[in-house]
């Protein structure tokens, strides 16, 4: 079997390369001559159809053998045409009538990877064929893709008995959440009352911090919101009034939705979306750097240096944003309410007062009070939640913004159930 | 003369400092031989990483041309790149979203030629070459210990068999054990698949143990670049520091008292794979 190419040679047919070889692939051109068969670079083995793997098939004394030429790697078989073309060639030897498939010569070949073996292991159907001419190298990876090659079953679907548990375990979830949101206001409790005991020793300078980062920097997308919200809802409203003639409610109307419940909305999801998440972040990525574990074996509670601090600033800014959205948005929609209908300024300053009791004040106020912690606590959950790893760190970013967004609008639903006998 | 893989020429590195432009790099010259496996030394600060990151084309240099498999390197980030070069981040970068398996298949699927059981089996024999069960494939990177991570991340640098491999810190954080089981596969894939390999180690033993040649990186160039016997041989302060402080010499011990063929060729008998299993 060694003299099978020479004895190719022999035989003296046309063959550029002078083997008596057809190509089993008719896309490809013959190999120029000048080309040494035998190159075996892989400097340019991605540089692809230069040399396209391909099966030629060889008379030899002991009977037809397949010659393999070109590379065959990852790269050069990653070509659509080729592959497509090499699919269809091993496809029709293994229907084809001839008995020839168990003889095979691969040193010819411009290089094997393991890719490439994998494709002949698979073609010769997991099993050595009777013959194969190789150099050790070639055996060696033949050999690994070997051992190694294992074929895949398909994979099942989920039963019915994994789904119920997965559902189980969606409830779970849900309970473990809750107790620890408890957990987290009952230790947010008996911190403060450890505040109360010792003002002196609480994270003052991390409240402040936060009170400038939640607060003071949110102060111009406040304010350019509320503007723009005032501005759009004057203008529906003075649209409909003016078809009754009733400009002057204009103020009632504005006064109460914006100051009661518009501008505290507002300022809360704002801060639930900015605040909120870089809070859950700032957490998970202590969780994800070990640093929250560092903390506890320094002997620091996370809860009160963490959690407090947040949740006070938030708690104590709230209504201040809240107030700040809601005067931006009044004055949005006093000067809209000016241009579009001439509700002059100083007749909205003046029913203004007289048109939204003072209470709705308080209530907006104790209101915001109120989202801020609980956007505070529920980032801070998420935030302590988040397991040492980024995929977890962005699901509870996202789980936190999405959770405190839909319990302010609840809250808010449930003030407004309430509340609905006072200031109205 | 042998085929260069990677040729660095007249290279300048600088990072922006307070007190101005820092250089890392100074006239640096390296090449990279097809077939080599040369570990890249110095101290901590010497721009070791960011050699490596510079032929990877993740950096670019201030002045000096970078040219891979023949190539300058801002050709090769392109589809397939994965078949020119692999690497092994330190940390392994394994993408966290995917299973094991579809991490290492990742560069193959993205080709979209391949059928998904023909890339599946793929990934399975590269996953099991380095020595990892099938029960891994289907856990999430986060689920790994960090000895299986670098596995992984090595599976998948290995994919699609490039010629080039460049690792960072590839036994940093594993147990002696794996260490060695890594240094035992990269030598194996070294002979099989004429690797050539680019480390970036502080670890004595692997460096000897693996390495064909050594470059240190000093006074912002390669001052030296050999054998371990010419490396050793150099006087430089930095030299004896590293090679010849208390753990450099165990290791330098160790390393006579080997037989002097490890360090020229790389034959290992063992085979590529870290267990050694049964063939069925």
């Amino acid at each position: 079997m060694l003299n099978a190419v020479a004895h190719c040679r022999w035989q003296g047919l046309s063959s550029s390369d002078g083997s008596a070889c057809t190509a089993g692939i008719g896309v490809f051109e013959p190999m120029p001559a000048t080309k040494p068969p035998l190159f075996k670079s892989i400097q340019d083995n991605t540089v692809a159809p230069a040399m396209p793997p391909r099966i030629e098939r060889c008379e030899t004394p002991a009977g037809v053998t397949q010659q393999l030429r070109g590379k065959w790697t990852a790269a050069g078989l990653a070509v659509p045409s080729v592959w497509a073309a090499l699919v269809h060639h091993l496809h029709e030897l293994n229907s084809g009538s001839e008995a020839s498939q168990g003889r095979w010569d691969l040193r010819q070949m411009d290089g094997l990877d393991h890719v490439g073996a994998q494709v002949l292991w698979t073609h010769w159907g997991r099993q050595w064929p009777a013959d194969v001419q190789a150099d050790d190298s070639q055996r060696r990876i033949l050999d690994t893709v070997a051992r190694f090659a294992v074929s895949q079953n398909a994979r099942l679907g989920p039963t019915w008995h994994a789904r119920f548990e997965n559902f189980g375990a969606v409830l779970l979830r849900g309970a473990d959440h809750a107790l620890g949101l408890t957990r987290l206001m009952g230790q947010l409790l008996l911190d403060l009352l450890r505040l109360m005991r010792r003002p002196q020793d609480g994270p003052w300078r991390d409240v402040s911090g936060h009170l400038f980062r939640i607060g003071a920097t949110a102060l111009p997308i406040t304010a350019l919101v509320g503007f723009l919200i005032g501005v759009v809802l004057a203008y529906l409203i003075s649209r409909q009034l003016l078809q009754f003639g009733a400009d002057a409610f204009v103020v009632n109307i504005l006064g109460v939705s914006l100051i009661r419940e518009l501008g505290p909305l507002l300022a809360a999801i704002l801060i639930a979306g900015r605040s909120g998440s870089s809070i859950t972040a700032q957490i998970g990525v202590m969780r994800v750097t070990e640093e929250l574990d560092a903390m506890r074996v320094l002997g620091i509670a996370s809860g009160f240096r963490l959690v407090l601090p947040r949740a006070l600033a938030l708690a104590l800014v709230m209504p201040l944003i809240s107030i700040w959205t809601t005067a931006w948005s009044l004055l949005g929609g006093m000067l809209t309410a000016d241009l579009s209908m001439n509700v002059s300024l100083a007749f909205f300053a003046n029913a203004l007062p007289g048109a939204v009791e003072v209470s709705n004040l308080v209530l907006a106020t104790a209101k915001s009070a109120l989202f801020g912690l609980l956007i505070a606590l529920i980032a801070c959950h998420y935030g302590l939640r988040v397991k040492p790893n980024t995929e977890s760190l962005g699901q509870g970013t996202t789980a936190s913004v999405v959770t405190s967004i839909t319990v302010v609008i609840l809250v808010d639903a449930l003030f407004a159930v309430l509340f609905r006998n006072v200031g109205i | 003369m042998r085929e260069q893989m990677v040729d660095i020429r007249q290279l300048w590195t600088t990072f922006p400092s307070p007190e101005g432009e820092r250089v890392i790099h100074e006239n640096l010259d390296l090449t990279i031989e097809t077939g080599e496996i040369l570990s890249l030394v110095g101290g901590s600060g010497t721009g070791k990483t960011v050699l490596l990151r510079q032929i990877l084309g993740l950096e670019q240099a201030a002045r000096g041309e970078i040219r891979v498999l023949g190539r300058p390197v801002a050709a090769l980030a392109q589809k397939g790149a994965a078949a020119h070069i692999g690497m092994l981040f330190q940390q392994g970068a394994l993408f966290s979203a995917f299973t094991v398996l579809e991490n290492i298949a990742f560069p193959l699927r993205e080709l979209k030629v391949f059928p998904s059981s023909f890339i599946q089996e793929a990934a399975m024999i590269k996953l099991r070459m380095v020595g990892l069960d099938a029960d891994a494939a289907d856990k999430m990177p986060s689920q790994l210990s960090g000895g299986m991570v670098k596995r992984v991340a090595l599976a998948r640098a290995l994919i699609m068999d490039p010629p080039l491999l460049l690792l960072d810190e590839p036994t940093a954080g594993l147990d002696p054990e794996s260490a060695d089981g890594l240094c035992q596969l990269l030598r194996g894939m070294h002979r099989d698949m004429g690797l050539t390999v680019v480390m970036v180690t502080h670890d004595l033993d692997t460096i000897f143990e693996l390495s064909t040649r050594i470059a240190v990186l000093a006074d912002r160039k390669v001052i030296v670049n050999g054998s371990a016997q010419e490396v050793l041989a150099f006087e430089h302060p930095f030299i004896h520091e590293f090679f010849l402080g208390e753990r450099g010499r165990r290791a330098v011990v160790a390393l006579r008292h080997r037989p002097p063929d490890l360090l020229t060729s790389s034959t290992d008998p063992k085979g590529t794979s870290w267990k050694t299993k049964p063939t069925p």
